[in-house]
């Protein structure tokens, strides 16, 4: 089992769901989060006086899933998360050590 | 009688145009002859002009009433949401108690009579508005012997609706580091004593009407509280603020502005347009009648000064900062607002424009200005409604018949008398009940550390202010 986090352009979410949706992902977990890469912040300017804003809005999704399906998520992720302009996020990939259906008690790869 | 009614009002309006609109000592000539009772009155045929005259006055209340709704969201929506509670409570509190003290004291204050000076023309003592009236006294204050068309009773109220105002300048421009039992002694102090003491002066019949006339050949012409409401409030906000100091952060330690951002620019847009929507009556009401040349005038120079306003703010900030700023737009509406209200009876609609307009560009500069400064002001009070205040009285010398001299010194009067007794007030509080709250308090808001409660109690925080 492995845990697909993907950090992407807020505005990707859709896209990248029904992506997810369309190689049989049954379940995620979505996220509002801030921070940045190589993309840096940009300049606001409030009632005249600027501010730069390092922190940017980003959605997290968090997608626990067999480890045969990773290859495929990631691919699904990435082609429909790309725009080719910098501040298209990461994909990290993270071992799970075990996971528990809480209804049924199931355990392991039947539990996502 | 009833061919003498329009002459009536008409020279009723013009009186009031010419000199102080909201003066209630202004001497009428041609009162109809005294009715023997109020029943004879309502029968007669003064009785439904009077009607007319005392409803519109009475809506125009309401209209004013509800610019406080506009100054709450206003200045919620330009502050941090942990001060939200906080900053709707002070709006509250003022309202009632502005109102109130106006009941027990102000009104008698700032329109004393002829006779009810204690030292002429430049202070009287207040006291309790009349409970109720019997007998011949019921003719004399609700019918059109008491001298202006309306009743004794919506005198009181519409002006007793602006009373409350200068306070609640004062509450945004103090906003989200002061002490709220602090704040409440202050502005009962300032509404009850201070406000009515310099409206005596001019609407009351104080010196800035017959000695500035017998000095210049003109009395100072404010007509709906350019310099009384709004330039007050504004000078007595930056009385304030200097004692009390910038919100912790607001300056780096290189001197740079390091803005704190308002929560809810939605918020801050409903306020803007309900000050407008209330500016209907603030200046419409003032007419003191149902005129229909009158308040339709009114209305019309009152509309498009805060629309150049908003515009030209608009404009200039898009040239000066690169982008066109939504909250420096609407500080522009109400900064034409706030100018015109001294000559919305005496400018033409050009001179209207050219007023709001010039009010439009000076806001977004007073703005920055007081920043480089260090006067932190969150919601821009001291920029609109001192700076513009300020330049709207001036403007009646330079585009009405009024003298630009006498103008001047009626604003330069009020104005340093609302700096210097706001300053001694406030610091009177400092050293009594101190006036900040502590570090950690203003970190962590003050709905919690002044009311024990959250003005959204449901939203999940994702994090620190980021």
């Amino acid at each position: 089992m492995k845990l697909v986090k993907a950090i992407i352009k807020p505005f990707k979410l859709d896209e990248v769901k029904e992506a997810l949706f369309e190689i049989g992902v049954q379940g995620m977990t979505v996220t509002e989060v801030k921070g940045f890469g190589r993309q840096k912040g940009h300049t606001e300017i409030y009632r005249g006086s600027e501010y730069t804003v390092d922190f940017l809005p980003k959605v997290m999704l968090d997608i626990a899933v067999s480890d045969e399906l990773v290859p495929k998520i990631i691919e699904a992720i990435r082609s429909s998360a790309k725009t080719g302009k910098i501040g298209d996020g990461k994909i990290f990939v993270l071992p799970i050590e075990n996971a528990v259906r809480i209804r049924t008690d199931e355990q392991g790869d039947s539990a996502i | 009688m009833r061919s003498s009614l329009p002459v009536l009002l008409l020279l009723l309006a013009f009186g009031a145009g010419s000199a102080f609109a909201q003066d209630s000592s202004a001497v009428l000539t041609g009162i109809p002859a005294q009715p023997a009772s109020y029943a004879e009155f309502m029968a007669g045929p003064d009785a439904a002009m009077f009607t007319v005259n005392n409803l519109w006055i009475l809506i125009a209340t309401a209209l004013v009433f509800i610019m406080h709704l506009g100054f709450a969201t206003i200045e919620s929506g330009l502050t941090q949401s942990r001060n939200t509670v906080n900053i709707l409570f002070k709006n509250v509190y003022v309202v009632c108690m502005g109102v109130m003290v106006y009941a027990f004291w102000g009104f008698n204050a700032m329109y004393p009579g002829a006779g009810g000076w204690t030292i002429n023309n430049v202070f009287a003592f207040g006291g309790p508005i009349a409970n109720s009236f019997s007998g011949p006294e019921i003719v004399t204050h609700m019918t059109s012997a008491y001298g202006h068309p309306f009743t004794y009773w919506t005198n009181f109220i519409f002006q007793a609706m602006f009373a409350a105002t200068a306070s609640t300048i004062v509450a945004g421009a103090v906003a989200e580091r002061i002490k709220l039992d602090s704040f409440m002694v202050y502005a009962f102090l300032l509404s009850m004593f201070i406000y009515p003491l310099a409206g005596s002066w001019g609407w009351g019949g104080g010196w800035l009407n017959g000695t500035m006339q017998s000095m210049f050949g003109h009395a100072f012409h404010d007509f709906a509280g350019s310099t009384f409401v709004h330039a007050f409030g504004g000078w007595a906000s930056l009385a304030a603020v200097m004692i009390l100091g910038p919100r912790t952060g607001k300056f780096a330690a290189d001197g740079r502005v390091r803005p704190i951002l308002g929560h809810s620019m939605p918020l801050v847009a409903i306020g803007g347009f309900l000050l407008f929507f209330g500016w209907f009556g603030f200046n419409g009401g003032s007419v003191m009648s149902a005129d229909p040349q009158m308040v339709s005038r009114v209305i019309v120079t009152t509309t498009l000064s805060g629309f150049c306003g908003g515009l030209v703010s608009a404009f200039v900030s898009w040239k000066v900062l690169n982008k066109p700023d939504l909250s420096m737009s609407l500080n522009g509406m109400l900064a034409g607002l706030v100018g015109i209200t001294a000559g919305a009876d005496v400018t033409g609609v050009w001179a209207a424009c050219a007023i709001g307009a010039i009010a439009g560009a000076l806001v977004v500069f007073a703005v920055m200005f007081f920043d480089k400064v260090k006067i932190d002001d969150p919601v821009g009070a001291i920029s609109v409604h001192g700076v513009c205040g300020l330049w709207g009285t001036l403007a009646v010398g330079i585009f009405g018949d009024g003298s630009f001299v006498v103008q001047l010194i009626g604003v330069g009067s009020v104005s340093l008398f609302a700096f210097a007794s706001s300053y001694a007030l406030f610091y009177l509080v400092k050293v009594t009940m101190g006036v900040r709250v502590s570090k950690e308090e203003e970190n962590s808001g003050l709905d919690v550390g002044e009311h024990g409660q959250e003005a959204y109690p449901d939203f999940q925080l994702s994090g620190p202010n980021l």
